[in-house]
C-alpha cells in the first residue's frame, strides 16, 4: 500500500503546482490617456500625430494598415485565438505624466510600480548595473543610464525618440527584416505600433552593460504593441534582456509586438526574455494574447545571434523567434523553455534559415505542460541550395506533468545541397518515476524531488541567461510551476 | 485550373456504364465521393502536408481512363514469371486494374480467400459490405477520386486462426500503350489470430507512356492477427503513383508495412494506422533510393486510441541528382492512452548538391504516462568512415555504396521474411551499382521470357 502511495503523493504535488499565484498582477493607480477604441485610418494618423512623427513613417503606417485589413488572422497554429474584434480594443494608453517639475522626475506612482516589479529606475541603483528602458502600455517611462551609453556611441532609447534623434538609423533599418506584409500581426502592429526599444551599437563597441526593456500593460482594455528594434554594427556586441507583466483581469488583452535585429559582420546579439504576462486565472480566465513576431537578421560574416526565452506567461503565445542567416560563418541560437500550466496554450518554436555558407544553428526546445494546457514546439530549419557546409541541431523535449496536459512537436526540416548536415530529436515523456524514487530514497521529499528534475531538466536553457535573469527566471519557474513545492 | 475537373466530367459522361460494370456496392460510396469532389482541389506544392509535392501538376496530364473495361493485353503470368530464390509465394497479378491469379494462386486454397470485388461481393456480401470503404477517407480527394472511378479491386480474406502458409504475391504491370490512370484497390481482412504476408511490386513494363497509379489499400487486422505488407515499386521514370494505406489495428495486431522505392517518377505514399486495441503493435519502415528526377514523399499518421501499445518507424533516404525526398510523419496520442510507446526516426542521405529534402516529424501528445520519441537527420556519409576504407584499398566508389547499403540495411533487415530480406539486400546492392534497369523485372526478378 505504501508503495502506491508515492506516486500518488507525487502527482498531487504536480496538481497542486497548478495553483501557483500570479504576483505581477496589481493595477497601478494612475492617469492614464487612452485614446477611444476603434481602428480606422483616423487613429492610425491620430496615433502618428500624438508622438509627433514624421511623414514617411506615417506612410509606413497607413500602407501597413491598408495592408493588414486584406489580411485574414492565421489560424494554423496549436492554439485556440478566439476572434478578436479590433474595433473593441484601445490602440493608445499613456500614463499621462505630471506636466509640472523637472523634465526628468518621473511620476513617483510610476516609480512605485517599477520598483515593486524590481526594476531599477533610478540611478543610484547603480549596482544592478543594467541599463533599463521601461514601457508602460503605449509610451517609454524613461530610460537609464543613457549619458553613459552615449559617451560609447551606444544609442539605447525608445524608438519614439530615435525616431526624432535619429531618424536616418530608423528609416534605414525599420521593417527590414519583419516586413509589413509578414503576417497578419506584423501588418497591425506596423499600423499601430506605439513604444518600444531602439538599440545601436556602433562599430567595434562592445556595450559594457545588459540593456533591459521591461514592458508593462496596465490600462485596461488596451492592446499593447511594442517595436523592438537593435541594430549592432560591425564587431559590435550586445547583450539585451526583456520582461513583461501586466495585471490581473478577467478580460484578454492582446499584446502584438515586433523585433528586428541587424547584425553586421562578426557582431554578436544576445536576445533573452522572460516572459511573465498575467496567464489567466485556473479555469482560463482573462490573460495576455502573446501574438509576437521576433526575428534577426545575421547579415554579416561570422555574426551571431542568441535567443533565450523563458515563457511562463500568457493565455495564449505564439512566437517564432527567427534567425536568418544570410552572412557566411554566421550563427543562430535558440533555447527556449515554455512552461504552461491550467489553460494556457503555447505554440512557440524558431526558424532557421540558412543562407550563408557554413552557418550554424542550433535549437534547445524545453517544453512543460501541466493543468490543461497544451505546448507546442513549432519550428523549421530551412538550408538554400547554395547555402554549403551548413549545421544545424535540434533538441525538443517535452515533459508532461498531469494527463490532462499536451505536448506537441511540429518540426519542418527543408535541406538544399548535399554538404550540409541537420539534425533533429525530440522526446516525449512525465517525469521519470524511478528518478523521484532516487531522491526519495537519499531523503529528499517528494516536492523537493520534483522541484530538482524540473529545474535540472530546463538547466541547458536557463544556463544561457545573463545572470540577472537567470535568477529570475529560476524563481518564476518555481512559482508557477511548484507552488506548494520547495 | 482544377485537374480533377476532367475525371469528374469522364465520370459523369460514363456513369451508367461505369455503374453497370462494378458490383453495386461500389457504386454506393460513388455518390459520396462525387459530393466531395465538387468542391474538392487537389492541393498544390506547400499546402498542409504537400511541402514537397504537387498533385495538381501529377493529375492534369491527360491521362486515359479505361472506363469500359477493354481488355488490354494476354495473361501477364505468360509474359513474367518469378524465382525468388528459396520464397515460394502465391503469386497474382494485375495488369493495368484487371486482375489474374497464376497457376500458383491456388497454393494457399482452403486457407485464404483471394478474388476481385466482382466476385467477392458475390461470396462475401457481408465482409464487403462492414468493410469496403469504411477506412477510407473521402474528404482526401485522391481517395475520392479512386472511390468516384474504382471499378474492380482485390479483395484478401483471412478467415480467423488461419496462418497463410505462403505468403501472397500481387505484382502490378502498367502496360498499355497509351497515357493512363488506373484506380487500385485492395481491400485486406485478416481475422482473429490469423497471420498473412503479402507482398506487391509495382512495375511498369512499357517506359515510353506516362502512367499513373492511384491506390488505396483498406487493412483491417482484428484482435491478436498478424499482418505483413511489403509494398515495392520499381517502375519508370514516367509513372507516377498516388498510394494511400489506410489500417485499422484491434487488441493484440502486430502489423508491419514497409515501402520500398527503388524505381519512379513521383510517389507520394500515405499510411493512416488507426491503433484502436490494447497490445497492439506497429511497425512502418520505408526505404528510398532516389536519383534523376525521382520524387518520393511519404506521410504518415498513427493515432495511438488505445492505452499500452506501442509504435515503430523508420524512414530512409538516399538522394541523388536532382532526387527531391520528403517524408512528414504525425505521432498522435489521444488523451487516456497511458503507456504509449512511439518512437518515429527519418534519416536522409544527401548525395548531391541538387538533391533535395523535406522532413516533417510530428508528435502530438495528449497522456503523460508515455514514451515518444522523434529523429530526424540530414547529412552525408561519415568522411572518416570512407576515408578509413580508402586506406584499406577500397575504391572511393565502392566505399560509398558499401556505406549506403549499410545506411539503409536497418529498414531491409526489419523484413520479417529471410528469403525476401536476402533478395532485397541483392536488389538494393545492384540498384545502387546502377545495374538494375528500369523494370528489368519484377522485385522477385521477374522478367519477360522471350
Amino acid at each position: 500500500m505504501k508503495e502506491n502511495e508515492k506516486p500518488e503523493k507525487g502527482n498531487q504535488i504536480i496538481e497542486e503546482a497548478a495553483q501557483a499565484e500570479y504576483k505581477y498582477g496589481f493595477v497601478t493607480d494612475i492617469e492614464t490617456e487612452v485614446i477611444p477604441k476603434g481602428l480606422d485610418e483616423d487613429v492610425v494618423r491620430r496615433i502618428s500625430a500624438l508622438k509627433g512623427e514624421p511623414e514617411w513613417l506615417l506612410e509606413f503606417r497607413l500602407k501597413a494598415y491598408r495592408y493588414w485589413l486584406t489580411l485574414k488572422a492565421p489560424t494554423w497554429g496549436h492554439v485556440h485565438v478566439p476572434e478578436i474584434d479590433y474595433q473593441d480594443i484601445s490602440y493608445y494608453a499613456a500614463p499621462r505624466q505630471k506636466k509640472a517639475g523637472e523634465k526628468k522626475e518621473i511620476d513617483p506612482e510610476l516609480k512605485k510600480t517599477f520598483d515593486k516589479l524590481g526594476i531599477p529606475l533610478e540611478e543610484q541603483l547603480r549596482l544592478s548595473g543594467m541599463a533599463v528602458d521601461a514601457v508602460m502600455d503605449s509610451v517609454s517611462v524613461k530610460t537609464t543610464y543613457r549619458e553613459r551609453l552615449a559617451e560609447l556611441g551606444v544609442i539605447f532609447c525608445s524608438i519614439s525618440e530615435a525616431v526624432k534623434d535619429y531618424p536616418d538609423l530608423v528609416r534605414k533599418y525599420l521593417g527590414k527584416v519583419v516586413p509589413y506584409t509578414d503576417n497578419f500581426y506584423a501588418a497591425l502592429n506596423s499600423a499601430v505600433f506605439s513604444d518600444g526599444s531602439f538599440v545601436y551599437i556602433p562599430k567595434g563597441v562592445r556595450c559594457p552593460m545588459e540593456l533591459s526593456t521591461y514592458f508593462r500593460i496596465n490600462a485596461a482594455q488596451t492592446g499593447q504593441f511594442e517595436r523592438t528594434l537593435i541594430v549592432a554594427d560591425d564587431d559590435a556586441y550586445v547583450s539585451y534582456l526583456e520582461g513583461c507583466t501586466a495585471p490581473m483581469r478577467d478580460e484578454n488583452q492582446l499584446h502584438a509586438a515586433i523585433v528586428e535585429i541587424i547584425v553586421e559582420d562578426r557582431a554578436e546579439v544576445k536576445y533573452s526574455t522572460v516572459q511573465n504576462w498575467y496567464p489567466g486565472d485556473k479555469d482560463g480566465k482573462g490573460g495576455i494574447y502573446n501574438l509576437v513576431t521576433k526575428r534577426g537578421l545575421c547579415r554579416g560574416d561570422h555574426s551571431k545571434l542568441s535567443w533565450t526565452q523563458v515563457e511562463t506567461g500568457s493565455a495564449i503565445t505564439w512566437k517564432y523567434p527567427s534567425c536568418v542567416l544570410k552572412g557566411d560563418h554566421s550563427v543562430g541560437e535558440f533555447y527556449s523553455v515554455a512552461l504552461t500550466n491550467n489553460w494556457q496554450e503555447a505554440d512557440t518554436g524558431t526558424k532557421m534559415i540558412h543562407l550563408g555558407k557554413n552557418s550554424t544553428s542550433t535549437i534547445v526546445s524545453k517544453g512543460i505542460s501541466a493543468g490543461h494546457s497544451q505546448n507546442s514546439y513549432r519550428g523549421m530549419v530551412k538550408i538554400a541550395p547554395k547555402a554549403t557546409g551548413c549545421r544545424n541541431f535540434t533538441q525538443c523535449d517535452s515533459l508532461l506533468l498531469s494527463d490532462t496536459s499536451g505536448a506537441h512537436t511540429f518540426p519542418v526540416i527543408e535541406v538544399g545541397n548535399d554538404t550540409s548536415v541537420v539534425e533533429h530529436e525530440a522526446t516525449t515523456s512525465k517525469i521519470n518515476e524511478d528518478q523521484i524514487f532516487y531522491c526519495n530514497q537519499r531523503g529528499i521529499p517528494t516536492e523537493d524531488a520534483v522541484g530538482l528534475i524540473v529545474n535540472g531538466y530546463a538547466k541547458e536553457v536557463m544556463s544561457k541567461l545573463p545572470m540577472e535573469f537567470a535568477v529570475e527566471a529560476q524563481k518564476l519557474l518555481s512559482i508557477s510551476l511548484e507552488g506548494s513545492v520547495g | 485550373m482544377n485537374a480533377l475537373q476532367q475525371y469528374i466530367d469522364l465520370y459523369d459522361a460514363n456513369r451508367e456504364f461505369i455503374e453497370q460494370q462494378s458490383p453495386a456496392l461500389l457504386n454506393m460510396s460513388r455518390r459520396e465521393a462525387r459530393e466531395q469532389l465538387a468542391t474538392a482541389r487537389l492541393p498544390r506544392k506547400g499546402s498542409e502536408d504537400y511541402e514537397a509535392s504537387d498533385l495538381e501538376a501529377v493529375f492534369a496530364h491527360d491521362y486515359g481512363v479505361n472506363v469500359n473495361r477493354l481488355p488490354f493485353d494476354a495473361d501477364p503470368s505468360n509474359t513474367f514469371h518469378c524465382d525468388v530464390p528459396n520464397m515460394s509465394t502465391c503469386l497474382y497479378y494485375s495488369s493495368n486494374d484487371a486482375f489474374h491469379s497464376s497457376a500458383t494462386a491456388e497454393r494457399n486454397i482452403g486457407q485464404v480467400v483471394v478474388e476481385p470485388f466482382s466476385m467477392a461481393a458475390v461470396d462475401y456480401p457481408e465482409l464487403m459490405a462492414s468493410y469496403y470503404g469504411k477506412l477510407a477517407n473521402l474528404s482526401d480527394p485522391t481517395v475520392a477520386l479512386n472511390s468516384l472511378l474504382v471499378q474492380d479491386g482485390l479483395f484478401i480474406y483471412v478467415p480467423d486462426g488461419v496462418v497463410a502458409e505462403r505468403p501472397i504475391q500481387l505484382v502490378n504491370i502498367f502496360n498499355a500503350a497509351l497515357d493512363m490512370m488506373v484506380q487500385r484497390r485492395l481491400l485486406i481482412i485478416v481475422g482473429k489470430n490469423a497471420s498473412i504476408k503479402l507482398l506487391a511490386c509495382d512495375h511498369t513494363q512499357s517506359p515510353d507512356y506516362h502512367y499513373l497509379n492511384n491506390q488505396v489499400i483498406e487493412i483491417v487486422a482484428m484482435s491478436g492477427s498478424h499482418v505483413d505488407f511489403y509494398d515495392l515499386e520499381e517502375s519508370t521514370p514516367k509513372t507516377s503513383r498516388v498510394s494511400s494505406v489506410y489500417v485499422d489495428q484491434h487488441e493484440g495486431s502486430n502489423v508491419l508495412i514497409d515501402g520500398i522505392t527503388l524505381i519512379n517518377g513521383f510517389t507520394r505514399n500515405n499510411y493512416h494506422v488507426e491503433v484502436n486495441g490494447e497490445h497492439a503493435e506497429t511497425h512502418l519502415l520505408g526505404m528510398t533510393i532516389a536519383s534523376g528526377e525521382q520524387h518520393v514523399d511519404s506521410h504518415t499518421f498513427i493515432s495511438h486510441n488505445a492505452p499500452r501499445c506501442n509504435s515503430n518507424e523508420m524512414f530512409k533516404y538516399v538522394l541523388n541528382d536532382n532526387a527531391v525526398g520528403a517524408f512528414a510523419g504525425k505521432i498522435l496520442v489521444q488523451p487516456n492512452c497511458p503507456r504509449v510507446e512511439a518512437y518515429q526516426g527519418n534519416r536522409n542521405l544527401c548525395g548531391a548538391p541538387t538533391a533535395k529534402m523535406y522532413t516533417k516529424p510530428q508528435l502530438e501528445i495528449y497522456t503523460d504516462d508515455v514514451m515518444c520519441s522523434h529523429g530526424s537527420a540530414v547529412g552525408q556519409l561519415d568522411e572518416d568512415a570512407l576515408f578509413y576504407m580508402r586506406t584499406r584499398g577500397i575504391g572511393i566508389d565502392e566505399a560509398r555504396r558499401l556505406l549506403m547499403q549499410a545506411f539503409v540495411a536497418d529498414v531491409i533487415d526489419g523484413v520479417r521474411l529471410d528469403a525476401l530480406k536476402d533478395r532485397l539486400h541483392y536488389l538494393v546492392e545492384k540498384r545502387f551499382a546502377g545495374t538494375l534497369s528500369n523494370c528489368a523485372g519484377c522485385m522477385a526478378a521477374c522478367r519477360p521470357t522471350e
